[in-house]
């Protein structure tokens, strides 16, 4: 194992009944890489990552996340990792506040750590009008800023992010970009989904599924010179594409 | 004219969903309203096909009129909802047949227009909506909305959350239907798939902020626009942000998309500075504009 990955995946597969969603895939991430994961809807890749986010046990193959294996320490994975998916975010029915504070509990963290927390993060994103908002009157955009540094609320090592820019404004995706971009450079590692092609190309190295399997893995530019294409779309439709 | 729209305004409460909106589609035109989440793209779609009455201006739809005509309008257009909205304990065949049944005609009738599409979800026609995939669903639902050979086509958002290769087979699927005469008014927040329309009206915070084809929107973008790239992109971000006389700074995949405020600019001094920023295999070039980069200049 390589001192430097955070993420060690060899093997990993995971059937249901006779179809085999995850087919043997291996793969490191370093840390402090943003690393994107893709693949066409179907490929295998949410159910990839439910089994490293400790949730789902493999049918077979190993898995190390931020050091933890993913059959013995699911539950020491959990505490380590932060997750955001564009599903389920934030409670629309509590405000900025509430839903820092129920965040911060559930990830351990003392009243007076998430108060301090608070107070950065309203500060940070420039919330100090919304804080008492109820999150579902706030625009989407603003939802995702939130729901990402609640993801980030007790300093995980690795982030993953499951489509977490769909639908907002190009500024906005921008900016969130800007966002995970720091992240990164303070050293927390991030795994992300995506359909946009461009944000593939924000990423220190992406991997893509098909069918189960991991059909490509390098940095975007090697990507592109491998399959000859101009951009990251273009190497997306001619492997997923067959 | 395929649709017509006339200073249309709909607010919800205190919320104003559309502020003086007007747009035409000319029949047989493939037209798309660009804009993301919250621009007003839904309620459009919702007035234009008689779901919602909007507040104040009025509207046509293949020439009758969205107040006085519902009926008929209801008649000659199809609806694919953002949201998938068939019957999912109902087969494939199930849901094409209930559609086609309620509009007064059958499959046979109208087969020649769905063929191309259908034959591709056919072979899983006994199957349940509910247990169809997500580019299956979205076929069907297409088949649906195109049983009563309807002649204008709303889409609202056929592609979000739908990976690049089934995007591409979506927009594939739009142009042949558009060869057959149908007009159609479609929305997406992808903005690459602007260039897939004829023309496009870019929508954001219920205003348009422009109209025309997805070629004249982007010859008309103000400024030069620069790519750059550095060995790492987030101290270039940082670095660019900081720089006094920035415009804008965009990423754009490898790049950085970056515009000055000086009408003299030279690309050597930012150069100079971003060496002094210690960032290294610094390359600057001159680009040309997309439609994302005229949509974030208009919405700035």
């Amino acid at each position: 194992m390589e001192n430097n990955s955070i993420i060690n995946v060899k093997n990993l597969t995971k059937e249901f009944g006779d179809f085999t969603a995850v087919n043997a895939i291996s793969f490191n991430v370093k840390k402090g890489e943003i690393f994107g994961f893709l693949g066409a809807n179907g490929a295998g890749k949410t159910t990839a990552m439910k089994m490293l986010i400790g949730i789902s046990n493999p049918t077979s193959g190993d898995a190390k996340v931020a050091g933890f294996d993913v059959y013995k320490n699911p539950n020491d994975i959990k505490k380590n990792i932060g997750y955001m998916s564009q599903k389920f975010a934030l409670y629309d029915d509590l405000t900025v506040k509430e839903n820092i504070t129920f965040f911060g509990g559930i990830y351990g963290l003392s009243r007076a750590e998430i108060k301090t927390k608070t107070n950065v993060l309203i500060e940070e994103l420039n919330l100090q009008d919304a804080a008492n908002k109820l999150v579902g009157d706030l625009p989407l955009g603003w939802k995702q800023k939130i729901s990402f540094s609640v993801a980030l609320l007790h300093n995980p090592k690795i982030v993953f992010l499951d489509e977490p820019t769909g639908g907002v404004d190009p500024i906005t995706r921008r900016q969130f970009w800007e966002m995970i971009y720091k992240t990164a450079h303070n050293g927390t590692t991030i795994f992300v989904t995506t359909h946009y092609m461009d944000e593939a190309e924000y990423c220190d190295r992406i991997s893509i599924m098909v069918n189960g399997k991991i059909e490509a893995l390098d940095t975007p530019k090697n990507l592109k010179t491998q399959f000859k294409s101009d951009n990251m779309n273009d190497v997306f439709l001619k492997l997923a594409r067959g | 004219m395929g649709i017509s729209v006339s200073n249309i305004s709909k607010s919800f409460k205190k919320v104003e969903a559309l502020k003086d909106i007007s747009f035409k589609v000319n029949e047989g035109e493939l037209f798309g309203l660009i804009g993301p989440d919250g621009a007003g793209k839904t309620t459009i779609f919702r007035i234009l096909t008689t779901l919602l009455i909007a507040d104040e201006g009025s509207a046509t739809v293949a020439n009758f009129d969205v107040i006085n005509n519902y009926n008929d309008i209801r008649n000659h257009v199809g609806y694919m909802p953002g949201k998938f909205s068939l019957y999912q304990d109902l087969t494939i065949e199930e849901n094409l047949t209930f559609f086609a049944t309620i509009f007064g005609t059958t499959i046979e009738e109208n087969y020649e227009l769905i063929k191309d599409i259908y034959v591709q979800i056919e072979p899983f026609k006994n199957r349940r909506a509910g247990k169809l995939s997500g580019g299956m669903k979205q076929k069907l639902a297409l088949c649906c909305a195109l049983i009563h050979k309807p002649k204008v086509l709303f889409l609202d958002e056929p592609t979000t959350g739908v990976d690049p290769v089934s995007r591409k087979e979506f927009w594939d699927m739009l142009k042949r239907l558009q060869k057959k005469g149908i007009t159609m008014l479609v929305s997406t927040p992808y903005m690459d798939e602007a260039a897939l329309c004829d023309r496009i009206a870019l929508i954001q915070g219920g205003k348009i902020l422009q109209i025309d084809t997805p070629q004249e929107i982007v010859k008309h973008y103000p400024k030069t626009i620069y790519n750059v790239s550095a060995n790492n992109m987030y101290l270039l971000i940082e670095s660019l942000n900081a720089y006094q006389h920035n415009y804008s700074v965009y990423p754009f995949g490898e790049f950085v998309h970056y515009t000055d405020k000086r009408e003299d600019f030279k690309p050597e001094e930012l150069l100079k500075y971003l060496e002094s920023k210690n960032l290294k295999d610094i390359q600057i070039s001159k680009t040309i504009a997309t439609i994302e980069d005229t949509f974030m200049e208009l919405a700035k």
